[in-house]
């Protein structure tokens, strides 16, 4: 129901055929079993479409499309739960990048945009997302800096060129960029549920320089605000294509398999449970877009409409798929079906950058109650 | 026209015309539904009414030579988004505006199309809606109401219910079968007459919030000459369906003033105070506020969505169903929290204390959004089969 701009529309069409084409779920199976959370062969691919850049302007390198556009990708990818650091380095590290602005913007955005390099942000330092409360410190001076922390839930930190580190300079906050392989750095490289990678990484008087600050103070406020906006929505659209392709796998199966001498579908009881999922997956859709497009035109109600999205996923991510497995009955459980990772997947996401209830918080705070 | 040009003419004559009266939150008590017997409530409300009407922006979509705007999709977006601007009450709600106009428009000959659409756009003719009967309900089309060919006339003979606003509308579009002969679906038409024709009577009916705002409508022998009939005998059904997406489509966009708008954070914030975290003393009705925030957000967002799409020239069809079961389920949780908020203090059912108990009557009456215009149950049958194709 969307209406899309010409420049949208050619970059759904290619999404669509590239991704359906050689990285279906059929390919995230193969990696699963070779224990390949990573999938960088996917990454020069990705970039010669243009994609590692599609939030990085072109003078830093990328193609400029915008917010609106990956998320065209992203729903794509969450259908074909094709394994990419699509999230963490395009749009996560892509939008630090280009908001901040500072020497190490120049020689970074462009090897994200051209695929040369994967940067992973490591944000979160407790198991449930409280950006806010950053303890990971920089101190001393000048040329003499050191950081000292710990950072969990690093997504794709386990094989990234560089780290995308928050933390406190005094009372400012600062945007870092630190090696993996750096002294001081121990990287604990671990599989998650959705048999993807996040890291854990402790630091110990890891040896920063000047020209390793992305942002300090206001301009990194400023550059993580944004950052965070953008992979709220994004990582919220991958959901939705996981729910949506979960719904459609569902809708299917009630109309082809018989119990009772009929078909499941033409039972009263799941068709309103199917529509039910089917209206709040329109809804949460027309939301999801309404993010991405203030992104785009960084309106006022960015925040807002960010965590009203991710929140709203979270909630619409867990019934598509719980219902899902449900009204497949006993097979829905099994590996063979897809449902479960689905399922998974839709999981790690509905926490990542902050959950429902996170979000939600923020909203009653910011309405005064 | 450009559209900056078409913005700033259309807010320029919005400050001249729109009277200040005319700018003010408006109950169910103010809606200007216009018909015969109506009285206005000031000549504010008349004057508004007549400069409106006579711009054709009582009905900006529909061509002029109907006495509607003739506006394009951009034009009309700009003329609620200015209206809001100033908080200018829609001129005139009605049936004919929200139901029977989009049916005409598609169904309806010229001879009616320039008949009836100009009369309902300067608000002279109040219509209302004859579609459920005792035994016809969610089964709509089996109704019974049956209209006997004699030649010159149909003869309308048989009962109605739940007809809102019968006793005040003028006419009423009405669905009769006119072929005994043909299967449930095929045998009915699409019939309009006056209420004031021989043969017609209405009755009351007490809703559970005190008002009476539908009827029971019965037809004695009523005479309707067949030119009154909309499209072809037997094609009722058809009309009626596509009547039904319009209307669900206003009651799900909540597009009316039936309720007032009001903060719910702010409601609930004044009747309950803050603990000395900041946040509200209810932790629970709290977290339940937090879910429906969301919740708003997500359905205005796909009401804008929704809203670019139609303007783009695109019908929803079977997915004003969508929106009905959204907007109505969304509705009826907003004015549970209302009333959980205002606690004892929205209980008060007589006096002048809150308002003579507004908030509980808009809550009862927010329970009937999940039936009228086809129940939240109907709705989501419909989606499964129109929509998600699943087996009969
Ligand atoms: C405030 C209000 C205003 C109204 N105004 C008008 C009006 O102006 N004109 C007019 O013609 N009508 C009007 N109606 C009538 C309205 O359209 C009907 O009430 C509605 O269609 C439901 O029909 P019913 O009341 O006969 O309930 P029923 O059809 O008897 O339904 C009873 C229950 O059974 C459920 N049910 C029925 N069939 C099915 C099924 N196949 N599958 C699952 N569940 C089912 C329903 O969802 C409901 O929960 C109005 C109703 C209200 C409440």
């Amino acid at each position: 129901m969307e209406l899309l701009s010409e420049d949208q529309q050619l970059i759904a069409d290619s999404a669509t055929g590239f991704l359906r084409a050689g990285h279906s779920i059929a390919a995230f199976r193969a990696l699963r079993e070779t224990g390949d959370t990573a999938n960088i062969a996917i990454l020069p691919e990705l970039a010669k479409m243009g994609w590692m850049g599609i939030v990085v302007p072109e003078e830093l390198g990328g193609i400029g499309l915008g917010y609106r556009a990956a998320g065209l990708i992203a729903e794509e990818l969450g259908r074909n739960l094709t394994v990419s650091p699509f999230v963490s380095s395009a749009i996560l590290a892509g939008t630090a990048l280009s908001t901040s602005n500072s020497q190490a913007q120049k020689i970074w955005a462009p090897k994200v945009a051209a695929g040369e390099a994967v940067l992973a942000l490591a944000l979160d330092e407790t198991a449930k997302h409280r950006p806010d409360r950053v303890v990971t410190k920089v101190t001393g001076e000048a040329d003499g800096l050191k950081l000292n922390g710990r950072k969990t839930y690093v997504v794709d930190g386990g094989f990234a060129d560089r780290l995308v580190v928050t933390a406190k300079r005094g009372d400012d906050l600062c945007l870092l960029l630190v090696d993996p392989l750096a002294a001081g750095v121990t990287l604990t490289s671990q599989v998650m549920l959705d048999s993807r990678n996040a890291a854990t990484v402790v630091l110990e008087d890891v040896a920063v320089r000047d020209a390793d600050i992305l942002a300090q103070g206001q301009a990194a406020e400023r550059a993580l605000a944004k950052t965070l906006a953008a992979g709220r929505a994004v990582a919220a659209t991958e959901q939705l294509g996981i729910a949506k392709a979960a719904a459609d796998q569902t809708y299917d199966y009630l109309r082809t398999r018989k119990q009772f001498g009929v078909h499941i579908g033409q039972l009263q009881a799941l068709q309103h449970r199917a529509a039910e999922l089917y209206c709040e997956l329109a809804q949460v859709s027309s939301l999801i877009a309404a993010a991405l497009n203030a992104l785009d035109s960084d309106s006022a109600d960015v925040e807002t409409l960010t965590r009203a999205a991710k929140a709203k996923m979270a909630r619409v991510g867990q019934q598509a798929t719980e219902e899902g497995v449900q009204m497949h009955g006993g097979i829905g459980m099994t590996d063979e079906m897809d449902l479960g990772l689905f399922m998974k997947r839709d999981r790690a996401l509905a926490e990542f950058l902050g959950d429902a209830g996170h979000h939600t918080e923020w909203l009653l705070r910011q309405r005064g109650i | 026209m450009d559209i900056d040009t078409f913005r700033s003419e259309t807010r320029a004559w919005l400050e001249a015309n729109c009277p200040a009266e005319m700018r003010t939150p408006m109950g169910e008590d103010d809606i200007c539904w216009g018909g015969r017997t109506f009285e206005f409530r000031s000549p504010a409300q008349k004057q508004w009414l007549k400069v409106m009407a006579a711009k054709g922006w009582t009905v900006p979509a529909w061509p002029k030579a109907y006495g509607g705007g003739g506006l394009t999709g951009d034009e009309q977006k700009v003329l609620t988004e200015e209206m809001h601007r100033i908080n200018a009450r829609p001129p005139l709600q009605s049936f004919g505006i929200w139901m029977l106009g989009p049916a005409l428009l598609q169904f309806g000959t010229e001879a009616q199309k320039r008949h009836y659409l100009p009369q309902i756009a300067r608000g002279e003719i109040r219509w209302c809606q004859g579609y459920s009967e005792p035994c016809a309900g969610s089964d709509l089309a089996g109704l019974q109401t049956k209209g006997v060919d004699t030649g010159v006339h149909f003869e309308v003979t048989g009962q109605k219910i739940w007809t809102s606003y019968a006793d005040q509308a003028d006419w009423i579009f009405c669905l009769v079968r006119t072929e005994p002969d043909e299967r449930k679906h095929t045998g009915i038409s699409f019939l309009l007459f006056d209420m004031q024709s021989d043969g017609v009577s209405t009755k009351p009916i007490k809703l559970i919030s005190g008002a009476s705002p539908f009827c029971e409508t019965f037809f004695d022998a009523v005479k309707v000459p067949k030119d009154q009939i909309v499209g072809e005998r037997g094609q009722g059904w058809t009309i009626a369906k596509y009547l039904l997406t319009h209307e669900r489509e206003m009651i799900g966009a909540s597009d009316s003033a039936l309720f007032a708008k009001s903060d719910l954070a702010e409601d609930a914030v004044s009747a309950i105070g803050l603990d000395e975290t900041g946040r509200l003393d209810d932790p629970m009705l709290r977290a339940d506020l937090g879910q429906f925030l969301i919740d708003e957000i997500c359905f205005d967002a796909h009401l804008e969505m929704t809203g670019a799409y139609m303007r783009a020239g695109h019908e929803l069809g079977a997915r004003s169903a969508e929106l009905k079961y959204l907007g109505t389920e969304l509705n009826k949780r907003r004015q549970s929290l209302r009333v959980a908020a205002g606690g004892s203090d929205d209980l008060v059912w007589e006096g002048t204390a809150n308002d003579a108990g507004q908030v509980a009557k808009d809550w009862l009456r927010s329970k009937a959004n999940t039936i009228e215009g086809g129940t939240s149950e109907v709705m989501l049958s419909i989606l499964s089969k129109a929509v998600l194709k699943l087996p009969g």
